[in-house]
C-alpha cells in the first residue's frame, strides 16, 4: 500500500523530444488512477518511468515515501500488465506467475500458496500447466494479471491491458480489474486511450496531451466541468460540439466575464428538440444530414443554417458547422428535416478562444 | 494442394521415381560396391546386386583401414571428423549467440561499428583467408589438434546474424517483463531467451554439423599426421594411389559411413530443424 507522487516529472529524449514536459499528479494509497490521452501523448512513457523502464530525466517519482528515480524496476515495489501480456511463452501458466517470486528467492511452498490463491480468484486453477499459446486473449490476460497480483506489490501499472481483446470481453475484463482492485486495495495507475474505460475505473482522471497534464480529477467533474476544450472533446462520446461564439454574445447573452471571442461547448446529450429557446440558454436550427440509430438512443448529425454561420469552425472534431445532437432512441427526425434544438443554460460549457481555459460564468 | 485425377497424376508420380532414381542410383552403387570383392571392380565386372563381402570389407573400413595409401583405419578418422563437426558447430553456437545477445540488448561504445565488422567477417570465409588463418594457426602451434581443426571456422558472422535476426523479433516487454520480475542479464538470456531460441539452435546446428563434417581444405592444409585426418580427406587419398589397386570396396564403404552421421543429424532433429526454419514461435 503506498501513495505515488510525481513531482514536475520530465523525459527528454536524446534527440531532444521532450516527451513529458513536467507533469505533477498524486495518487492516494489504494486510488485507481487512469491516464488517458491520444496515442503519442505520453502517457504509456509516463507509465513506464513509473516502472523504471525508462529514465527520468527530470523531476521525482516518489512511491511509498521513497524517492525511486534511481532505482531498478524490480525493486520499486510494483507489478506491471502489459498490453501484449508478456508472458514468457516456454513456460506453463503456473511458471510464468512464479518466476519473479523465484526470482526473490521465496519458498517454494510460499510461491504455491499464492499461485493457488491468485489462480483462483482469476479462475485459472485448471489451466496451471498449459502454456500461453494454448490460452485464449482473455486467459492470457488473466494470466498477466495474476503475475501481478502474486507479487502483492505496492502499485499496480496497468499499460492498455484491454486492448487486444474483443469488445464484449473488454468489458468484462474491464469490471473484474475494478473489482480486483477495490478487493486488493492496491495503488493503480492504468493508460488507456479509450475514454470510456476511463470514465468506469478511474478514481482519479489524468487527461494527457502532448506531454503535459490537460485536467486531474474525479471523472465525473471532469466530464461535468471539463477544464479545456481539449477535455470537453476527449471525455464524453459522442464528443461534446464546440463553436466559436462573438465577444458580444459572450457578454449579453451568457454573462460571461470576458470581453474576447470565446468557444461555447454543448453536450450532445444535452439537447433537446424545442421550438422554445429557454432563458440564457442556446439554440439552434438544423438540417439534419445524417442519423445513426443505436436502439437505446438515436445519434443526429445536423449542419447549422446558413445565416447561422456566426457559430463556426471550432477546434473541436467536428467538421465545420456540423452539431451531434443525441435523442432518445423513440425520436429519429428525417434525413432533410430542418429541426430546432436547444440547450439550457446549466448545460453549457464555456472556454476562452485558444481553447486552454473554462470561463466560469 | 490439388488432387489430379487419373493419367496425370501417373506422369507426375513417374517424374518424381525419375528423379528419385537419378538421386538414388550413384548411393546405391556406393553401396553394393563397398560389398563386392575389389578384383571383380577392379576388372569392371561389378554386378548391380550386393556382393558377400559385405562384413568382411566394412570391419577393414572401420578398424584397419586400407593396406596402403591412408595407413588409418575409418573408425578413427571418423571420430577426427566428429569431433570437429561437433565443436564447430556448437562452438559457433554459443559464440554467435552471446554476441548477438551483447549486440541486440546492450548499448555499448562502438556497438554498431563491432556488429559491422562481424558482419565483415561474411564476405571473408576460410578459403579467402586461408594464408593469414594458416599462420595465425602455426604460429600457435594449433597444427595437427582439434583446436586447429577447429577454431578458425568457429569464427564466423552466419550465426551471430541469424540470431541477431531473431532476437530483435523477441518483443521487448519480454525483456521489460523480467526486469520487473527481477531477472537480472544474465537470468534473463537463460531463461527467457535460450529456450526461446531452441529451435533456431536446433537448426542451425543441423546446418552447422554438416558444413563441419564435410570441410576438406582446411583440414587438408593443417593435418599432416595420418591420426588427424579426416574422413574426407581419407577418402580423397585412398582413390589416389600410385603403383597399387584402388581398394574400392574400402572406398564406397567409407563413403557410405562418411554418409551415415549427416544423415542421422538431419533425420533426428528434422523437426526442430523445420520449426526453426519456418516457425517463428513467440
Amino acid at each position: 500500500m503506498a501513495n505515488v507522487t510525481l513531482r514536475n516529472v520530465r523525459k527528454t529524449y536524446p534527440g531532444g523530444f521532450e516527451a513529458i514536459k513536467g507533469i505533477d499528479v498524486d495518487v492516494g494509497d489504494g486510488q485507481f488512477c487512469v491516464l488517458v490521452g491520444p496515442s503519442g501523448c505520453g502517457k504509456s512513457t509516463l507509465l513506464r518511468m513509473v516502472a523504471g523502464l525508462e529514465t527520468v530525466t527530470g523531476g521525482e517519482i516518489d512511491i511509498g515515501g521513497r524517492v525511486v528515480n534511481q532505482i531498478e524496476p524490480a525493486d520499486r515495489d510494483i507489478a506491471m500488465v502489459f498490453q501484449n501480456y508478456a508472458l514468457y511463452p516456454h513456460m506453463s501458466v503456473y511458471n510464468n506467475m512464479a518466476y519473479g517470486l523465484r526470482n526473490r528467492g521465496m519458498a517454494e511452498a510460499e510461491i504455491k500458496t499464492r499461485v493457488g490463491e491468485a489462480a483462483r480468484v482469476l479462475e485459472l486453477s485448471a489451466m496451471l500447466e498449459r502454456k500461453p499459446r494454448q490460452l485464449s486473449g482473455g486467459q492470457r490476460q488473466r494470466v498477466a494479471m495474476g503475475r501481478a497480483i502474486v507479487r502483492q506489490p505496492k502499485v499496480f501499472l496497468f499499460d492498455e491491458p484491454l486492448s487486444n481483446l474483443d469488445a464484449k470481453l473488454r468489458i468484462a475484463m474491464r469490471v473484474e480489474i475494478r473489482r480486483l482492485q477495490r478487493r486488493l486495495n492496491t495503488t493503480s495507475i492504468y493508460v488507456t486511450h479509450d475514454q470510456l474505460e476511463a470514465m468506469t475505473l478511474a478514481d482519479i482522471l489524468v487527461v494527457m496531451n502532448g506531454g503535459q497534464v490537460e485536467q486531474v480529477g474525479n471523472p465525473l467533474a471532469i466530464y461535468q466541468k471539463p477544464a479545456t476544450t481539449f477535455v470537453a472533446s476527449f471525455i464524453g462520446a459522442p464528443p461534446m460540439n464546440l463553436m466559436s461564439t462573438r465577444p458580444d454574445e459572450i457578454k449579453s447573452q451568457l454573462g460571461g466575464s470576458a470581453g474576447e471571442a470565446g468557444i461555447l461547448g454543448i453536450r450532445p446529450e444535452d439537447f433537446v428538440i424545442t421550438d422554445q429557446t429557454p432563458a440564457g440558454g442556446v439554440a439552434l436550427p438544423l438540417t439534419v444530414e445524417a442519423i445513426e440509430r443505436v436502439g437505446a438512443e438515436t445519434f443526429v448529425y445536423g449542419s447549422r443554417a446558413q445565416e447561422d454561420q456566426r457559430v463556426a469552425a471550432t477546434p473541436g472534431e467536428l467538421p465545420p458547422g456540423e452539431v451531434i445532437v443525441r435523442l432518445p432512441g423513440t425520436e429519429a427526425p428525417a434525413i432533410g428535416q430542418q429541426i430546432r434544438v436547444a440547450a439550457v443554460r446549466q448545460k453549457l460549457h464555456l472556454f476562452s478562444g485558444d481553447g486552454r481555459k473554462r470561463l466560469e460564468a | 494442394m490439388v488432387e489430379e485425377e487419373g493419367f496425370r497424376r501417373y506422369v507426375a508420380h513417374i517424374i518424381l521415381w525419375i528423379g528419385i532414381a537419378i538421386v538414388a542410383f550413384p548411393v546405391y552403387i556406393a553401396i553394393v560396391a563397398s560389398t563386392q570383392d575389389n578384383a571383380l571392380i577392379a576388372n569392371g565386372q561389378m554386378s548391380l546386386l550386393p556382393g558377400g563381402h559385405f562384413f568382411k570389407t566394412y570391419y577393414q573400413t572401420i578398424f584397419i583401414g586400407t593396406s596402403g595409401s591412408t595407413r588409418e583405419p575409418v573408425g578413427n578418422m571418423m571420430l577426427n571428423s566428429l569431433v570437429m563437426a561437433l565443436l564447430i558447430a556448437v562452438g559457433k553456437i554459443a559464440i554467435s549467440i552471446i554476441s548477438a545477445y551483447a549486440i541486440v540488448y546492450f548499448r555499448f561504445p562502438f556497438r554498431m561499428p563491432i556488429f559491422w565488422l562481424i558482419f565483415i567477417t561474411l564476405m571473408l570465409p576460410v578459403e579467402v583467408r586461408i594464408y593469414p588463418t594458416y599462420k595465425i594457426v602455426a604460429d600457435l602451434h594449433m597444427l595437427d589438434s582439434y583446436a586447429g581443426l577447429s577454431l578458425p571456422l568457429i569464427a564466423s558472422a552466419t550465426a551471430t546474424l541469424l540470431f541477431r535476426q531473431f532476437f530483435m523479433t523477441v518483443p521487448d516487454e519480454l525483456l521489460e517483463a523480467s526486469r520487473i520480475d527481477g531477472a537480472g542479464p544474465l537470468r534473463f538470456f537463460w531463461d527467457t531467451l535460450l529456450p526461446l531460441s531452441r529451435t533456431n539452435m536446433a537448426a542451425l546446428f543441423v546446418i552447422l554439423f554438416i558444413l563441419g563434417w564435410n570441410q576438406y581444405l582446411w583440414p587438408l592444409l593443417i593435418t599432416t599426421r595420418d591420426d588427424m585426418q579426416t574422413i574426407q580427406i581419407g577418402i580423397r587419398k585412398m582413390i589416389t594411389t600410385t603403383d597399387a589397386l584402388t581398394e574400392w570396396p574400402i572406398v564406397m564403404a567409407t563413403a557410405v559411413l562418411a554418409m551415415l552421421p549427416p544423415v542421422f543429424v538431419v533425420v533426428a532433429m528434422q523437426k526442430l530443424f523445420v520449426r526453426g526454419l519456418v516457425e517463428t514461435e513467440k
